[in-house]
């Protein structure tokens, strides 16, 4: 196979990931009231509409509360043991890393199912509780991941001097090191929102009666038919999931050109 | 205490959170849905703990389920193999791009970041009967009515392989970028053709990111029951619609229980051969 060959066949892989998606962007801007081809011309009636429907807002609300209260523990968690694992030596490290990325390992539904029904068992019942452990579990390792590989980068030897300068490990740990991390910190957190702000698999079966995130929502008005709110609830959702990190790096590339000049 | 001995508790304070969480909410759990499983749903409806063999039996040796298992494991291998075919060349050629490199990989970044169910429901809008494809060829003629596309298990895999793609591209990216370029120069100046030395030098190299990339594409595959919830038919369940249908709409929780212990011992079983052949690296590479 030729290079060209092959990259024809990259546009066109890069073309079947992006162009369904691409299509449902298109159709939330449609006029036509039924949310599919042909256009009959561009609109932005389905956006208004979505912020006068109190299912879909109740449901973005719950979402951006789980999303965010699922990143500060998840993250804070995540520091912590990323920090156990980069700058300690350890034994038992690779055990303690298995256990670590175990809920990834494990089928989602299964842990979802093991959840729910070890915590029915303890009288914990479907809420709003349980939905947060069930999402603070499956974000923990990726934020461990992303943040052990960024930590990796940064000098341990600032830390040093510092404490050879008369700092204590938790003055050290707030006015050096903190700061280095938190680009990584930043990064961690990010990815447990749009883990738990996408997540459907655990949540159908945690979530109580009544409460919808935004994906159960889509899901459950899936099954009625297809309206052309649910388009513009589609395009919302990827401009929160897609367009957040991509700020975040946009605006960490930008901190780091300022710091290079600096330099 | 000695500065030596509080060193060495520190780690360990610093881990405690996340190995806690982890142990209450996920490790226990699992091993209690083992115990739950030889429990007993009454015809009342309640649970009746004990020991039972009645779920087991029934998970085991009840064909509807052992067909539906089976069919899983199909769809799960055909979306594997469709993802290898598909994502080898273009992480090969991410890999080997001079120009815009990062574009292209932020690219393959982006799909993670948007919706899962999104990007399960955009198919509806392509294939439907009112969708991109059927309104094209009702336009050119080709067509006088619209065409069933919908919801069978071709647009599941179809769904599945959208879904699982950039995994297998991002693994076997990972693996390629680390291969070094001028050992395929060296083969060919050893009077390799440029075919050879892909085939004998840089694809076994790769071969570490393949199979972490489909690892990754048949458990994600195997466990997801959204899919052929969205996009298949009636008659498209895969295993994990079972778990969800017992534990959900029967309210049957110790046959889901026995159900999903199976799911996980299956695939477990794999990873677990994956970990004894290759270890965890690579996967661990792809993912962070």
């Amino acid at each position: 196979m030729g290079w060209q060959m092959i990259r024809v066949w990259t546009v066109l892989v890069y073309l079947f990931m992006f162009l369904p998606i691409g299509v449902v962007v298109l159709l939330s801007f449609n006029a036509n009231q039924f949310g599919s081809f042909p256009m009959t011309g561009l609109s932005l009636r389905w956006f208004g509409e979505l912020f006068d429907n109190d299912a879909i807002l109740r449901a973005l609300r719950t979402s951006l509360w789980l999303g965010t209260l699922t990143a500060l523990i998840s993250t804070t968690l995540g520091v912590l043991a990323s920090l156990a694992l980069v700058r300690y030596n350890i034994p038992f490290r690779n055990t303690i890393s298995t256990i670590l990325i175990a809920p990834i390992l494990v089928p989602e539904v299964v842990l979802a199912v093991a959840l729910l029904l070890f915590l029915q068992f303890l009288g914990i019942h479907k809420s709003f509780t349980l939905l947060l452990f069930g999402h603070v579990i499956f974000t923990l390792p990726f934020v461990i991941l992303v943040v052990q590989a960024r930590l990796v980068s940064i000098r341990r030897d600032v830390e040093e001097a510092a404490m050879s300068l008369g700092a204590s490990p938790i003055q050290t740990f707030f006015t050096i090191t903190l700061p280095l991390l938190m680009p990584a910190v930043a990064a961690g957190g990010l990815f447990a929102f749009t883990i738990s702000f996408d997540d459907i698999t655990g949540t159908l079966f945690w979530k109580p009666g009544g409460v919808e995130t935004v994906p159960t929502q889509i899901f459950a008005m899936l099954r009625n038919s297809i309206s052309p709110e649910i388009n513009a609830l589609g395009t919302l959702m990827i401009l929160i999931t897609a367009g957040l990190p991509l700020l975040g790096l946009a605006i960490s590339r930008k901190l780091a050109m300022r710091r290079d000049r600096a330099d | 205490m000695s500065i030596e001995a509080r060193e060495a508790r520190q780690p360990w304070i610093l881990l405690s959170p996340s190995l806690l969480v982890i142990t209450l909410l996920l490790i226990v759990p699992v091993l209690f849905i083992v115990v739950y499983s030889f429990w007993l749903r009454t015809s009342v409806g309640d649970v009746q703990p004990g020991f039972f063999t009645d779920n087991w039996a029934d998970v085991l040796t009840d064909r509807f389920f052992r067909d539906i298992l089976l069919t899983t494991l199909r769809i799960a291998a055909i979306t594997t193999v469709i993802c290898a075919l598909m994502g080898y060349p273009a992480a090969y050629f991410i890999a080997r791009a001079k120009g815009n490199k990062a574009l292209l990989l932020l690219l393959l970044m982006l799909p993670f970041w948007i919706s899962y169910i999104i990007r399960t429901m955009s198919w509806i809008y392509i294939l439907g009967t009112n969708g991109a494809l059927n309104t094209v060829l009702q336009w050119l003629g080709i067509t006088s009515e619209p065409i069933q596309m919908l919801y069978n298990e071709t647009t599941v895999i179809l769904g599945l392989v959208h879904f699982l793609l950039p995994f297998m591209v991002l693994n076997v990216y990972v693996s390629l970028d680390g291969v070094d370029e001028t050992l395929e120069d060296a083969a060919g100046s050893l009077g390799a053709t440029k075919w050879q030395s892909f085939l004998q030098v840089t694809l076994p190299l790769s071969l570490p990111g393949l199979a972490a990339g489909g690892l990754l594409c048949f458990v994600l595959g195997a466990g997801t029951y959204i899919t052929p919830a969205v996009l298949g038919g009636p008659r498209d369940a895969m295993f994990a619609n079972l778990v969800y249908e017992a534990i959900i709409t029967q309210l049957n929780w110790p046959l889901g229980a026995a159900l999903s212990l199976l799911l996980l011992g299956v695939l477990g079983a794999l990873v677990m051969l994956y970990n004894y052949f290759l270890g965890m690296g690579q996967l661990m590479k792809g993912l962070g």
